[in-house]
């Protein structure tokens, strides 16, 4: 089990984990070192959860490259760390999401609205929780916006993704899947447009259908497979339409509200990477 | 387990299950602190900023 800051979920997986009978290692990023250079295999299968996606990804190839598969594997977490990646692999695999553009120049991110209009939605493309995310209404608060960005010092944040604002009925759907399988999804309920619940949103069980499974694990796969939580709003012409696949996947707030034990299927998935 | 806050002294009742790299809010002062665990010695330091990077 990686972790760098341990919440709550991690402590449920590993209580899961030895229930089952199986040796827990635990890999505390913050107080652990690497060595590149002299790589051997030191467990059957690694469980990702460093929230820092740097960290994350470092020491997934760390592993991988050592012998031991990781939930989620190298591929799926480079591309669902970056909303570009992300979005190439869906539309590739056909799968129905906003219209979105990306400008690497403020001149040429002004002039995005003659094609999606107003309000758009401009996002860093890394990062998750809503943050540092605008919906933009007039030319004027886009100018702002893009001065902001341009003057922060990370380099992500001068590529500039801009995305049509969908009007949906005030929620999205968190569908998760695990493997080949779509065990539960929630409504997060929002007055703010942001609907995610680390900013407020109000969690609640969602009605699954065959619809909604099937483009939730057409996404999954896309993206390279794995635990998944694929974020879905339901358009009112275009009916659903994915806006982005996360590869860490926090799930308290789903089992206070469905009662269904996501990290048991996590932890029954990894061990049955474990045994392949 | 209690543990000294370092930011206002208070003093903190640490979880059982307390892990390496946890965050832990100080309820006096507010101060996010980090767990330093090694063996069993423990002990709390101001914790990194949340990063741009961090996210599901």
């Amino acid at each position: 089990m990686i972790y760098d800051h341990p919440r709550w979920e991690e402590k449920h997986m590993i209580k899961l984990i030895e229930e089952l009978g199986h040796e827990v290692l635990h890999v505390p990023l913050r107080s652990s070192t690497l060595e590149l250079s002299n790589l051997k295999k030191i467990a059957d299968v690694a469980i990702q959860r460093a929230i820092s996606s740097v960290r994350a990804i470092t020491s997934t190839a760390f592993f991988e490259a050592s012998g031991t598969p990781v939930v989620n594997n190298l591929n799926t977490q480079i591309i669902c760390d970056n909303k570009v990646l992300t979005d190439l692999v869906l539309e590739k695999h056909g799968i129905p999401r906003p219209k979105t553009f990306v400008a690497y120049s403020m001149e040429e991110a002004m002039k995005i609205p003659e094609k999606l209009g107003f309000p758009l939605v401009i996002k860093p493309i890394q990062g998750s929780w809503g943050r540092l995310q605008a919906l933009v209404s007039d030319e004027e608060a886009l100018r702002g916006i893009l001065e902001y960005r341009e003057a922060m010092p990370s380099p992500q944040f001068k590529v500039h993704y801009m995305q049509e604002y969908i009007k949906k009925p005030q929620r999205d759907i968190r569908v998760f899947v695990v493997g080949d399988r779509v065990p539960v999804a929630i409504y997060r309920i929002s007055q703010n447009w942001r609907t995610n619940t680390a900013l407020g949103g109000r969690a609640e069980k969602a009605e699954l259908n065959a619809e909604l499974e099937e483009i939730a694990l057409k996404a999954a796969k896309a993206v390279g497979g794995g635990v998944l939580g694929v974020d879905v709003v339901e358009d009112p012409e275009r009916g659903y339409l994915v806006i982005e696949v996360n590869s860490n996947v926090d799930f308290k707030n789903t089992y206070r509200v469905t009662g269904h034990d996501l990290g048991k299927d996590i932890v029954e998935y990894a061990i049955e990477i474990a045994k392949r | 387990m209690k543990v000294k806050c370092p930011v206002c002294g208070a003093e903190i009742e640490l979880p059982e299950d307390v892990m390496d790299g946890e965050i832990i809010e100080c309820e006096s002062c507010g101060a996010q602190l980090e767990v330093k665990k090694s063996g069993d010695k423990i002990e709390l330091k101001v914790a990194e900023e949340a990063a741009e990077d961090w996210g599901e």
